[in-house]
């Protein structure tokens, strides 16, 4: 059988942070007392009608935008009817044929669609199960019913649990970005689900999918992706097939629960609501959302590679979250014409980031006492040879501990590279004499015993040698008493 | 001073001639003697705290008791509602309660205001003034009676099919359907949202539109409410000159009663004398209209009628069982039949698999008729009818067969699909089939959407030449 290909897709509900909810003028809230943030709308009373937030459309817009949709110039809202004790009013106000936005692109992967609804209401259910079924009593916080939410709906383009993780991150910073919510996982403010089947690698057709909810964090977004397709590789070897089912991703062991296809067997009489207007976005909404948009995660990265050659994972680890992208970009610049972006950008990524983690803290760059000048004035060093490469990550490491200037610290510590080639020659001469075992073999042909020569003279030197000065110097000296 | 119109009060009280808060008393005293179950809450021992008028400056009015009044029982005539007092008042009464009119009460209803002859209200029957054995007419039935029945000046209801004009024609009165958007849903109880439009049941023409004047207007809180391009005058045309009145054929071969014929075709010969043209018209859809209705009225009343669960207002039943035994019991004792009815029909058009053949083929031939009357108004001004197949039918009559009972919104649905605006005034009086005192007729009057003043001005000529006079016995007026 050939190999099984995973496929992923992702159904992202984002809350919007709107001062109000999305139908009524109740305040939004998280973590108040229940039932606060109510009104008869709200709370579904008999004969209330709902409007539409206006700030919520130009949420959506926004993200609309940032993930590069085609917004629809006239789009309708539906009635999802469904009865549950969440929805007061039993059915959610959503878009469903004709959604605000659609066809997009966040980095590799398409995006099927945006549309705005509201969220449910909080409901908790008092009983071992822990669901409805059989529960001695359900609890309901209205508060959060109503909050505008924004589904994203990803085309299958995923591949594994890994990528789907990351990429849900890349959506959370591009979200965080333009300010429309505080896409916080363990608050709900950001909800991944996985639209998860395997298929045989090379095969076009699309395998039967499961739906897997209550990921609640990255980490359990990867780790239940990760199980279901486990799961479904076990099935599918075996011969048997996958059923078309919503699962419960269970953090504490990894299980995976099917819901109970009671709550599940919904028809939802989709039709249009008769108590809203169509949305139909002005001219002035389109051209704001598109000139509120900051320079996203995505279109930096592709910046980072294009015009400053960085490598790919390199441009993603700084571009990903701005205050990092900031303090490269700063270094970047007061490093000047002479260091190439490429070599600060792997400073920062690689002996920086390095350093920090040495430090024991877990400030990124941009709160590190290394000021970006400091940064690009000890790269420079480096890169003029003014100091050696293991001189500098000492320097670094002072700069990490206590922040300053890299050219005073180098004089305090006399760790200025040695210059001086007689100086250099001499005691490279003398690390030869040290080491005659080492210097037989070289002669012979065993270019690997040098390095006890090299780090003879490196003890010497404090490091303050250039490595490729010290083997030269040894290769010459070496070669002439051969000779 | 009960005799006189809404609006002759109004100008007494504008004068210095008649004390507003007298006039107001002598009307709750005229209401407190109802008997004919069309209250189902009267104003009196200040129980209306939260909709009181402080200093009533216009006649004092009926609501039905499908708007909600804040701290006031609202029951949109269901047994589910039992109980309820909103936390909020509907905008059409917050109109009124600023405009100074007092609430006189709430008024009886079809259940959710599903029902063309009162007799599906949790309340029981509301009596027609005119004839106690018989109805009159739904689902506005309780505001048609109290005006028709001398209980109150004035009153509001509303209509999704038919529910304002056929009980203002069965009750010898005006009704007035706005065109859909004139006036603010917001705090009237969902039937079919689509449809839903609150309007006047008045004395008279006059009162009508000093009533819409009132009511109209766009609501922040109802995004589908665009109010009418200028506030309605009060009419007073005296001829129809130049004016083009449509008979729709296709509607009006359909047989009705002898006696509703020949009031309607006096009444066209009196649209002749007073100068109006005549002619025919095919609005060829609109005898699928009821059809139509029957598909998109359940529809969306399943999904307005769902969020009636017992858990955060009125009646509650099976509290002891678990939470969904007590929803299937709170909604199995709390609905009626004909509601029961009409949720599991939509709940049905709405189906996957059935949605394209059902609503989406209803929606189509609503399309189809707003399409017939634009068609019809480039030719003419007005589209009429009878407004109602027959006159008021005797209690019990009809409830054995739905269908039967869904025929009295023949006339009126059409309008209400094209959400165009439609009157009924009083034509004249016809014996009913079978015998028995002589019972009004009503005559219904189409118009263009948000045409309200051109209908309001030719409804008032004609309702001069017509000069229906009569009353119910022993009811002042006139």
């Amino acid at each position: 059988m050939a190999e099984l290909e995973a496929v992923i897709g992702l159904e992202i509900h984002v809350q919007l942070a709107t001062r109000t909810k999305m139908f009524c003028g109740c305040e939004l809230s998280f973590g108040d007392e229940p039932n606060v943030h109510t009104c008869p709308v709200c709370l579904a009373h008999p004969g209330v009608l709902p409007v539409t937030n206006e700030q919520a459309i130009r949420y959506a817009l926004q993200i609309a935008a940032a993930l590069e949709c085609e917004v629809a110039p006239r789009s309708i809202f539906h009635r999802k009817n469904y009865f549950y004790p969440d929805s007061p009013k039993a059915y959610q106000i959503s878009q469903y044929d004709v959604p605000l936005a659609s066809n997009g692109r966040l980095g590799d992967v398409r995006i099927h669609r945006a549309h705005l609804e509201e969220d449910a209401a909080k409901t908790i259910h008092v009983g071992d199960s822990g669901r409805i079924h059989g529960s001695s009593a359900s609890l309901v916080d209205f508060n959060r019913g109503g909050t505008p939410l924004v589904e994203i709906v990803t085309e299958p383009d995923l591949r594994s649990a890994a990528e789907a993780a990351s990429w849900a991150r890349l959506l959370r910073e591009t979200v965080r970005q333009l300010g429309v919510s505080d896409v916080n996982m363990e608050e709900g403010s950001l909800r991944v689900d996985g639209n998860i089947s395997v298929r045989p690698a090379g095969s076009e057709e699309l395998g039967t999918k499961t739906e897997l909810k209550n990921m609640n964090s990255f980490r359990f977004l990867e780790r239940g992706i990760e199980a279901e397709l486990a799961r479904q590789r076990e099935l599918v070897e075996a011969g048997g097939t996958v059923a078309q089912e919503t699962l419960h991703f269970n953090p504490s062991d990894a299980s995976l629960t099917p819901l109970r296809s009671k709550e599940e067997a919904h028809d939802y009489r989709y039709f249009p609501e008769p108590d809203l207007v169509s949305l139909v976005p002005t001219e002035e909404m389109l051209r704001e959302a598109r000139e509120s948009l900051p320079e996203l995660p995505a279109a930096r990265i592709e910046r980072y590679r294009k015009q400053m050659g960085l490598a790919e994972d390199t441009a993603a680890l700084l571009a990903t979250d701005p205050a990092t992208a900031a303090y490269f970009e700063q270094t970047a610049k007061e490093a000047g014409k002479g260091v190439e972006p490429r070599v600060v950008a792997n400073w920062v990524t690689g002996e920086l980031a390095a350093a920090l983690r040495q430090d024991g803290g877990d400030a990124g760059a941009a709160e590190s006492k290394v000021e970006p000048a400091a940064l690009a004035a000890l790269v420079a060093m480096v890169q003029e040879k003014k100091i050696s490469n293991s001189s500098g990550k000492a320097v670094l490491a002072t700069l990490v501990a206590e922040g300053g200037d890299p050219a005073a610290i180098v004089d305090r510590e006399g760790l200025a590279q040695i210059s001086d080639s007689g100086e250099l020659e001499s005691i490279v001469a003398a690390a030869i004499e040290a080491n005659p075992d080492a210097a037989e073999q070289v002669r012979a042909g065993n270019r690997k015993a040098i390095g006890a020569i090299v780090g003879f003279v490196m003890k010497q030197t404090k490091g303050r040698a250039d490595g490729g000065e010290i083997n030269r110097l040894i290769e010459a000296q070496l070669d002439a008493r051969a000779g | 001073m009960l005799e006189l119109t809404a609006v002759e009060a109004h100008e007494a009280m504008a004068a210095g001639e008649l004390d507003a808060g007298e006039y107001a008393e002598a009307w709750s005293k005229a209401a407190a003697g109802d008997d004919l179950n069309a209250y189902l809450w009267r104003n009196e021992d200040g129980d209306g705290g939260a909709i009181a008028v402080d200093r009533p400056s216009i006649a004092p009015i009926a609501v039905k008791d499908i708007f909600c009044t804040e701290g006031v029982p609202t029951t949109a005539g269901s047994r589910i509602l039992d109980g309820y007092r909103p936390p909020y008042t509907a905008t059409a009464v917050q109109r009124l309660i600023e405009a100074g009119a007092p609430i006189l009460g709430k008024t009886n209803m079809d259940e959710f205001a599903m029902g063309s002859s009162n007799e599906n209200s949790a309340y029981g029957p509301v009596l027609n003034p005119w004839d106690r054995t018989r109805v009159p007419g739904g689902s506005s039935g309780g505001s048609a009676a109290v005006v028709g029945g001398g209980l109150a000046p004035w009153a509001i209801g509303t209509d999704t099919g038919g529910s304002i004009r056929q009980p203002a024609a069965l009750c010898g009165i005006v009704g007035l359907k706005p065109t859909y958007g004139a006036i603010s849903r917001y705090g009237m109880i969902a039937f079919a949202s689509s449809l839903d439009q609150c309007g006047p049941l008045t004395r008279d023409v006059r009162d009508a539109a000093l009533l819409l004047a009132i009511l109209q207007g766009a609501d922040p809180c109802d995004s589908t409410s665009v109010g009418l391009r200028q506030a309605p005058q009060l009419p007073d045309r005296e001829d129809l000159k130049g004016l083009r009145f449509a008979v729709p054929s296709d509607l009006t071969e359909h047989v009705f009663d002898a006696g509703v014929r020949q009031v309607f075709e006096a009444t066209l010969e009196k649209i002749e004398a007073l100068g109006g043209e005549l002619g025919e018209v095919s609005l060829p859809h609109a005898e699928h209209g009821i059809s139509a209705y029957y598909v998109i009225a359940p529809a969306e009343a399943s999904s307005n009628l769902a969020r009636y669960d017992g858990v955060r207002y009125g009646m509650r039943a099976g509290a002891d069982g678990d939470l969904i035994q007590m929803y299937e019991k709170t909604r199995a004792e709390g609905f009626g039949a004909e509601v029961k009815r009409r949720i599991m029909l939509g709940t049905y058009a709405l189906s996957s698999g059935y949605y394209d053949a059902y609503y989406g083929q209803a929606q189509k031939v609503r399309t189809k008729i707003a399409a017939d009357f634009r068609t019809a108004f480039e030719e003419f001004d007005f589209v009429v009818t009878p407004t109602s197949p027959s006159v008021a039918f005797g209690l019990g009559e009809k409830t054995a067969d739905p269908l039967a009972m869904y025929l009295n919104d023949f006339f009126t649905v059409p309008m209400s699909l094209a959400g165009i605006p439609a009157i009924s005034i009083p034509a004249g009086l016809s014996e009913p089939e079978g015998g028995g005192p002589r019972l009004p007729v009503g005559f219904q009057i189409a118009a263009p959407a948000f045409a309200e003043q051109g209908l309001l001005d030719a409804s008032y000529a004609l309702e001069q030449a017509i000069g229906f006079d009569a009353r119910p016995q022993g009811v002042r007026g006139g």
